[in-house]
């Protein structure tokens, strides 16, 4: 039986169905990332979770008991947002036991409590401090210790690392994932960013239109991306314009790709899609699934150049490859080089148009 | 198939919801028993003849026959365009000079600017009788024309609405971007055009509020035309005839609403402008810093000198009319004029203003406050917040004189239960309350909206009753500007006159309204005296609020002041 599960849960405001039809069971400690663009339905997902908003129908299950219509204030949840909504004229130490002193905590008891979460989230020091003394990140840890203080049973986080400096960020993700699996808590996060959710999830469920178009752990997400959309969401993407002839061969303009067909049959107008860092350039000869071509411009990116490439009959899009900074070294790279392209057939990818 | 797709299912209700909901119903009555079934009253009073009979429109083809009272429609708009042309041009320049150039003795200039905030309306008119009036000092300079009539009406109008302009147009001129400034010096715009090509479009909203905001408030004003006006005679003066004078009840509802109706669409226009100036300044914006430039700083300084002078000579004056012996007779000074029980008076009056005035503070900024809080943050019933937000916003719609004669119908009908309010403290608390609701609700919803929207979630999860969180953060976060809603309810309650003209009883005369029967009687000197009265109170509860902001907000907001020591 899984900890929570979301049965049929749709939510209009208004005409506007913001979720459709959404099925989600999530296991106990588990920690899955709600991923999508903005306005793909998240947060409102979230919040039906939580109770702050209600569902238009459909039913939520929590530890096998119905919350569908439960107030926000039986459910069993904690929650940070990603203004953190940090009370100003409360000290850290008050905000965090802000939700002790109303379940009748002894006064030791919640001293006891408020220290070991500073110590969970490193801010021994910051006790009397108040919200606006501490920079975002420390601000977003005390939303983080207060959430968890009366020591919940299901984590929201509603992005919480979106308003934060990029070193901050990637300090906090692992921040919270090592805090997240030491307390073994079930998490759901809501997020835009993919490499976040990537990072931190155990599982990932891709939403777009108010519809989970994807889920699975972030390598199958990553490997094996079920649209077009998923695919360049999620990493970047070449995509070519590509035909299956009557033989069951794939070609792209004049170019013949050896690659898995899947599902799809004879004369069918389809894109094949590579991965920018799948693209290798030839050193040894191959013999699938070369193409040649010029290169038209580098971009220095530190760990890797990517570099555009124009090649003569197999796209006219210019093709990107990403070369590892060490790889870079060893070709000999510079712009109206004539090169060769190769991709291994396990790489291609055949989406619809 | 669900049909009923589009509604959301009903969600449970747990304890703060259903504290939230009684309260909010609540509302709905007292916003319904002291404002819309008054109003309710006011209108089919003005389709019902002497017996109480329905006659349809009636009475108001009747008003449109009679040229004395059409007459005055014509005079109060007439006084309320000038004197709000007047005042929009002046307060403007006043502004521009205040958030646009460097000119020195700015502070001085904003605390002198809003000295008539602190008095009553009439005391300008009577600062003008003295001025100008048969005996003033300086009646020769009108030429030969009369100080009672529109010139007096217009002089004392601009001088207690102009702080009012100021602190709207203030406020829209300093938010600008000086960014655009910068670009247009860098594409060598010259100074005039940034004028009116930056500077008037981004105020523009600014000027019609304010225009607007003005036009109701002269004509909708009592106490001016009734000291000043002399002879030429005005809605306002209209309906307080009829009904004092001739008891006739039903013709001051048709002048009500003859009164109401320009009042409303300023209301909605100026409600329009406002939502519209908002939008201007984005997060991004860079505030506009003045440089000095020494030509335009100095013109400007001599502008508001003037101004000012102007404002101090007026209430001067009043204080030096209030402690003359026989005026001007005998200019030897002596404060027999505060004693009032020569005119049968006594104080009592006055302290009956200083007990409404409390009251009003008090309890109004407990429920405006309240009020604001559950349209703002209660998370159900969007539909009944949505009209009591209206029923809030109404008030200011509706003109004191208006409001007041709708009160007498409603509770002095004998069926009514609340009759036993009528006439007594009770009736003027909740009408200054009502009648000044909306600008201290909107200052209140400012200050909720600034507040982050899910705190109440947060207390939610950390399952905590809203009340408590609201009691425990919420209300030490609004603090300042809760104290702004008491001080603008004391200082409005101490000096309105339209609002309770018509509701005061012989054991709750109030302070204002006897300066002007004081001035009817002939007893200008006392009138004057009981105008200062209003203004010492008002004077000295501002400095309070002063000192209290600084030694008590000290305390309880110091998560505020700390932000500026550690960056």
């Amino acid at each position: 039986m899984a900890y929570l599960e979301v049965k049929d849960l749709s939510k209009f405001f208004g005409t506007f169905q913001a979720i459709k039809d959404i099925e989600i069971e999530i296991n106990e400690g588990e920690f899955v990332c709600f991923l999508g663009p903005s306005g793909c339905g998240k947060t409102t997902l979230l919040r039906c979770i939580a109770g702050l908003e209600t569902q238009s129908s459909g039913s939520i299950i929590q530890k096998e008991k119905d919350i569908s219509i439960e107030p926000p204030s039986n459910r069993d949840f904690g929650i940070v947002f990603q203004s953190y909504a940090l009370f100003p004229n409360l000290s850290v130490f008050s905000n965090i036991s802000y939700g002790l002193i109303n379940n009748k905590w002894k006064k030791e008891d919640i001293n006891k409590r408020v220290n070991e979460l500073l110590d969970l989230v490193n801010l021994q020091e910051h006790t009397s401090k108040y919200p606006s003394q501490l920079s975002g990140g420390e601000q977003q840890r005390v939303a983080l210790a207060r959430a968890l203080a009366t020591s919940p049973g299901l984590l929201l986080l509603d992005e919480p690392l979106s308003a934060l400096d990029a070193k901050v960020r990637v300090f906090l993700r692992k921040q919270i994932r090592d805090l997240q699996r030491k307390l073994g808590v079930t998490t759901i996060m809501v997020t835009h960013d993919q490499e976040e959710a990537q990072t931190m999830a155990d599982r990932i469920f891709v939403m777009k239109d108010g519809e989970i178009i994807q889920s699975g752990t972030p390598k199958e997400i990553y490997n094996k991306a079920n649209s077009p959309f998923i695919a360049s969401f999620i990493g970047s993407m070449n995509f070519i314009p590509a035909s299956i002839d009557a033989s069951k061969k794939v070609k792209c303009n004049d170019v013949e790709i050896n690659c898995d067909l899947g599902s799809f049959s004879e004369n069918d107008n389809v894109q094949l899609a590579i991965r920018p860092e799948e693209i290798q350039f030839q050193q040894e000869n191959q013999d699938d699934n070369v193409v040649s071509g010029v290169i038209k411009e580098i971009e220095f990116l530190g760990s890797f150049q990517r570099v555009y490439f124009k090649t003569k009959n197999f796209s006219d899009e210019l093709i990107i490859v990403d070369v590892p900074s060490a790889n870079a070294k060893k070709i000999k790279m510079d712009i109206n080089n004539e090169m060769s392209l190769y991709f291994s057939k396990e790489d291609a990818r055949i989406y619809s148009i | 198939m669900n049909l009923f797709k589009f509604a959301d299912i009903r969600r449970g209700k747990d304890s703060s919801d259903r504290v939230g909901q009684f309260m909010l119903g609540s509302y709905i009555i007292l916003f319904l028993l002291f404002l819309v079934l008054p109003l309710g009253a006011l209108i089919s009073k003005s389709l019902e003849n002497k017996d109480g009979e329905f006659i349809g429109l009636a009475n108001y083809s009747l008003y449109l026959q009679e040229p004395a009272l059409f007459q005055s429609l014509y005079n109060s708009l007439f006084v309320a365009i000038i004197s709000t042309i007047i005042v929009v041009v002046l307060a403007f320049l006043f502004a521009y000079a205040i958030t646009r150039t460097c000119m020195p003795f700015k502070g001085f200039f904003k605390l002198v600017a809003l000295i008539p905030l602190l008095s009553p309306s009439i005391l300008a008119a009577i600062a003008l009788v003295y001025w100008f009036g048969n005996q003033g000092v300086l009646k020769e300079i009108l030429l030969g024309k009369s100080i009672y009539g529109p010139i007096g009406i217009i002089m004392a109008s601009v001088y207690w609405t102009f702080p009012h302009a100021l602190i709207i147009l203030t406020t829209s001129l300093s938010l600008s971007d000086s960014r655009l400034y910068e670009a247009a010096e860098v594409l060598k715009t010259s100074k005039l055009r940034a004028f009116f090509t930056i500077t008037i479009p981004g105020a523009r909203y600014g000027i019609i509020s304010t225009a607007f905001v003005i036009f109701t408030q002269v004509f909708t004003d009592f106490g001016v035309p009734k000291v000043i006006g002399g002879n030429y005679n005005v809605l306002a003066t209209d309906i307080y005839k009829e009904v004092v004078g001739m008891q006739n009840f039903q013709m001051g509802a048709v002048i009500s609403m003859v009164l109401l109706v320009p009042a409303m669409i300023a209301f909605f226009i100026d409600r329009y402008s406002r939502k519209k100036q908002i939008s201007l300044l984005t997060s991004r914006s860079v505030v506009f810093k003045p440089k000095k430039h020494f030509k335009v700083d100095m013109i400007m300084l001599a502008f508001c000198s003037v101004l000012a002078l102007i404002i101090i000579l007026m209430i001067g004056m009043a204080q030096y009319g209030a402690i003359v012996k026989f005026w001007p007779y005998n200019l030897n000074l002596t404060l027999k004029n505060y004693n009032f029980e020569v005119a049968g008076l006594g104080w009592d009056s006055f302290y009956n203003s200083v007990r409404l005035a409390f009251y009003a503070a008090i309890f109004g900024t407990i429920i405006i406050f309240v009020g604001s809080y559950l349209i703002e943050k209660l998370r159900i019933n969007e539909g009944t917040r949505n009209i009591v937000q209206f029923f809030a916003l109404m008030p200011m719609a509706v003109p004191g004189l208006v409001l007041g004669l709708a009160y007498i119908f409603f509770f002095n009908a004998k069926d009514n239960p609340l009759n036993f309010i009528y006439a007594t403290m009770i009736i003027l608390v909740v009408n200054t309350i009502v009648h000044f609701y909306t600008v201290s609700h909107l200052t209140t919803i400012t200050a909720l909206k600034q507040m982050d929207k899910e705190f109440e979630s947060v207390s939610l999860s950390l399952k905590i009753p809203i009340y408590k969180m609201f009691w425990r953060v919420t209300l030490p976060v609004c603090l300042p500007p809760i104290f702004d809603v008491s001080i603008y309810l004391f200082v409005n309650a101490m000096t309105t006159v339209s609002g309770v003209i018509f509701l005061y009883s012989y054991d709750t005369t109030l302070a204002s309204v006897s300066a002007i029967h004081l001035d009817e009687q002939g007893e200008v000197a006392k009138a004057a005296a009981m105008a200062m009265l209003i203004v010492y109170v008002s004077v000295a509860v501002r400095l309070t609020h002063t000192i209290i902001t600084k030694k008590v907000l000290r305390k309880t907001q110091a998560w505020r002041y700390n932000i500026l020591d550690t960056k």
